[in-house]
């Protein structure tokens, strides 16, 4: 077989892309494992957050005001709560993504579930993420 | 693209027989619930982040959610958190041990998935005895 015909061999590949092809930018964006890495680095250090997050509900969930407020405006508390809201949050952006790209196949329905997914995961993170530092700095 | 000098036909074609005759086993099943609790886990960060913003706006917030949350259905919703939660990560886990290229044999299989669904029910059994004998609930 010749070497040129082999749509899959990457030195000939972007001989044999269209001119349509790649003003479109289709083809590989070289950020295939990307994903995937993300999800683990996040998945790793969500098992100790997780861990913590679990111990601080348990803890404090039902508490009166005063005890809790206390609580989360110490830095040791605060600092790994904001980091899991971060890492959680990343990760299960990621997760979804995954979701709707596996059941939503219309492409503009895609496009938008896709768009609330982000901002959904950006509204939440600030939102913790603004109320602990609300709470760290007593402001 | 794909439309070009194509049109689209629909015959109805032959399926291969699809999951819909496989008898259900405990790998594809904690598959499945893992990403149900990621889904479900998704939705419950808003309960934390009601929680949080409830702290930082005041006693009357946060005597709304204890209100909810201490309510039986709260308490149900939030069991169901802990297990979503503990599920999930042992779900991780799991995939983990996969990443190195070990457990895929069809016995370490079946077995990380038993230890999935038994470990995620003992661990959260084990996380509400804890807290509730902590609080001298029981």
């Amino acid at each position: 077989m010749s070497e040129k015909l082999r749509p899959t061999s990457s030195p000939t590949h972007a001989a044999i892309r269209t001119p349509l092809a790649k003003v479109r930018g289709l083809g590989s964006a070289k950020e295939g494992t990307d994903h995937f890495w993300k999800q683990r680095l996040t998945g790793l250090a969500n098992v100790p957050l997780t861990i913590f997050l679990v111990w601080l509900i348990a803890r404090y969930a039902g508490t009166d005001h005063a005890t809790v407020k206390a609580a989360i405006q110490q830095p040791l508390i605060a600092i790994p709560l904001l980091l899991l809201v971060l890492s959680g949050v990343y990760h299960m952006r990621i997760g979804m993504q995954v979701i709707i790209e596996d059941y939503v196949h219309s492409e503009g329905r895609k496009l938008l579930t896709l768009a609330l997914n982000t901002f959904f995961a950006i509204a939440v993170a600030l939102t913790c993420v603004f109320a602990v530092l609300k709470l760290s700095f007593g402001v | 693209m794909a439309d070009a000098g194509t049109k689209k036909t629909t015959h109805a074609r032959p399926l291969s027989p699809h999951i819909g005759i496989y008898r259900q086993q405990i790998n594809m099943v904690m598959s499945i619930v893992h990403r149900i609790t990621g889904a479900a886990l998704y939705v419950g960060t808003l309960l934390l982040a009601w929680w949080l913003i409830a702290i930082a706006q005041g006693a009357p917030s946060l005597d709304l959610v204890n209100l909810v949350m201490g309510h039986v259905v709260g308490k149900v919703v939030l069991f169901g958190f802990t297990w979503a939660l503990i599920h999930h990560m042992l779900g991780g886990l799991r995939h983990f041990i996969w990443d190195t290229g070990r457990g895929f044999d069809i016995s370490s299989v079946n077995r990380l998935g038993w230890m999935t669904i038994i470990g995620s029910i003992l661990i959260t059994l084990a996380i509400w005895f804890v807290a509730l004998h902590a609080r001298g609930a029981i």
